[in-house]
């Protein structure tokens, strides 16, 4: 009963796609986002719409309170030290950017950068750039056979003492979770620098700057039921001063003139340009949103959740399961033997179940765990045991289909 | 394309009987028959010689793996092809129904949506859509000048 009002709070679930009602089990890519989120951005454009940190006028104070109370509150949410440490960016994946970018003055030919083998390309691909800049080197962090990170295998990479150690907090693929206060801990002692993606940890679980301790901590608005376009780059206050910025022009300098400019301080420095200012008003309402769930109850219910789809999909037989753990977050990736998951996916999405297949953005884990790919549930807050139900039946029906 | 080549035989063995399937697809009802239908057709695609499945043949865009041989003999275009997953491999018979063994100009005046749309398969070919069936049909398209 409760659960059906927290799903109404969520207008998109409440819909029909060929007579089919909609089973979303694709949060990890997206989430849907509840009324107030939607009601924020909506109200913002009414009645305050305004650039932020330039007019004298009333509307453009009123749009730049709202706007950097967001950051209070993502500070709170995150348990960051300083205000100043939260950064608005578009997402994640720039989040990464601007940090990698940012520390081009910092690497040379002798460095490496170590590289969880299930990171998101988003946590690939920019540091595999800077390495090429710099000359620097890119190392895999090798995966157990369970799925997991090696652990005696990352001790033996973090003695190399890496520059850079660029990992998961979950894998938005299989939903393994990283011991990342450990890992850190293990980095920061060997003198690197540490990133952790947070992107399919924020929804999820409370997360804590001071017990993570790590130098950067990224995340995207709308995996969290917030608005997409806008992110967080969490950075310790000296690290993030002395990255180079990513982005250069207005918002983000102090003096300019054509002898020379001066930047910023933090963090503007780090947003140049007008930002996506109701998108940030959107992520304020999300935070609200996740703030006001019962936590310890929805996590409870979430961690079942993920646990009950991992069973049923064990007792319909002929999948396969990866790395499928009882801690696991959010995620559980499967096939079905011997088809292609793109087949799954398709007769899937026949019944109204939305579900992701393909490489998910991680390549590297795919060639780990030798698939060419695989498919993907995920569960949000407003996930229920009968979208579950549904989606066995009708994988069940799949099944059928496929292997008659 | 790349050097090795199915030989001729292969390419003119392919011989489905259009008109049989466009009306089983014309007369499916729900999406089971539709897509069991495709599968079905999927089956009728000669399998691709292992030695064959090679990157240079493979048409990229697509989510599984999709490869593809052409060959002109007289004023005719065919067509070689094969997928690593059944659907994709039936959504590109269907596209071989319409274009395997035609003229230069029947391929380029193929509505491909039209077609589709007829099939009841419109949405199949959104860009949003993974299976690459676009990029098969914008491939065919472009070779077969
Ligand atoms: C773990 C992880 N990292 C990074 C990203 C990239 O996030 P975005 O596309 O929002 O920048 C995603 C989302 O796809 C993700 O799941």
């Amino acid at each position: 009963m409760q659960l059906l009002a927290l799903r109404a709070q969520f207008p998109a679930l409440e819909q029909t796609l060929d007579g089919y009602p909609l089973c979303y089990l694709d949060t990890a890519a997206t989430s849907q986002k509840p009324q107030s989120v939607l009601d924020a951005m909506a109200d913002f454009y009414r009645y305050d719409n305004a650039n932020v940190h330039r007019a004298a006028h009333q509307l453009s104070a009123r749009s730049t309170a709202k706007y950097e109370a967001v950051r209070d509150k993502v500070q709170a949410f995150v348990n960051a030290q300083r205000r100043e440490e939260i950064i608005f960016t578009h997402g994640t994946t720039e989040a990464i950017n601007q940090v990698a970018w940012g520390l081009n003055q910092k690497l040379d030919s002798n460095s490496v950068i170590l590289v969880d083998t299930a990171a998101h390309h988003a946590n690939i691909v920019p540091w595999q750039q800077l390495a090429q800049r710099t000359g620097a080197k890119v190392i895999a962090i090798p995966l157990a056979d369970d799925g997991r990170i090696d652990q005696q295998a990352y001790q033996a990479l973090v003695a190399q003492s890496p520059s850079i150690v660029a990992i998961n907090h979950v894998s938005n693929v299989l939903g393994t979770v990283n011991p990342v206060q450990a890992m850190v801990a293990q980095a920061k002692a060997a003198g690197a620098l540490t990133l952790v993606d947070g992107a399919q940890a924020v929804a999820h679980k409370r997360v804590d700057m001071q017990e993570i301790d790590c130098d950067f901590y990224v995340f995207s608005g709308h995996k969290m039921y917030g608005p997409t376009g806008v992110g967080i780059l969490y950075g310790r206050y000296q690290q993030l001063d002395t990255l180079t910025p990513l982005l250069t022009g207005g918002e983000m300098i102090e003096q300019v003139s054509f002898d020379g400019t001066s930047f910023n301080t933090l963090p503007n420095r780090l947003e140049a340009g007008t930002p996506a200012i109701a998108e940030v008003i959107g992520l304020g309402a999300a935070i609200d949103y996740i703030a006001n769930l019962p936590q310890a109850a929805t996590q409870k219910r979430e961690a079942e959740l993920v646990n009950y789809l991992q069973t049923q999909l064990q007792q319909l037989g002929g999948i396969t399961l990866y790395a499928a753990h009882n801690d696991n977050c959010g995620a559980v990736a499967f096939n079905l033997n011997g088809e292609h998951h793109q087949d799954v996916g398709i007769l899937l999405d026949q019944q109204g179940v939305a579900i992701r297949c393909g490489h998910h953005c991680a390549m590297p884990l795919m060639h780990s765990l030798q698939i060419s790919g695989c498919c993907r549930a995920s569960i949000g807050v407003y996930t229920s045991h009968e979208d579950i139900d549904r989606f066995i039946e009708a994988l069940s029906s799949v099944k059928a289909m496929l292997i008659d | 394309m790349s050097a090795t080549q199915p030989d001729s035989a292969a390419f003119l063995a392919l011989n489905l009987d259009s008109e049989a399937v466009l009306k089983r697809f014309v007369q499916a009802d729900g999406w089971q028959t539709r897509y069991r239908e495709i599968m079905l057709l999927g089956k009728q695609l000669p399998k691709l010689d292992e030695s064959l499945k090679v990157a240079s043949a493979q048409v990229k865009g697509c989510e599984s793996t999709v490869w593809l041989y052409h060959r002109q003999i007289d004023q005719q275009h065919y067509f070689v092809a094969d997928s690593d997953a059944r659907i994709v491999k039936g959504l590109i018979a269907l596209l071989l129904i319409a274009c395997h063994g035609k003229t230069a100009e029947q391929i380029q005046a193929f509505d491909l949506n039209q077609f589709f749309e007829t099939l009841g398969l419109a949405g199949q070919l959104s860009p949003s859509r993974t299976n690459g069936l676009l990029a098969v049909a914008q491939t065919i398209q472009s070779v077969a000048i």
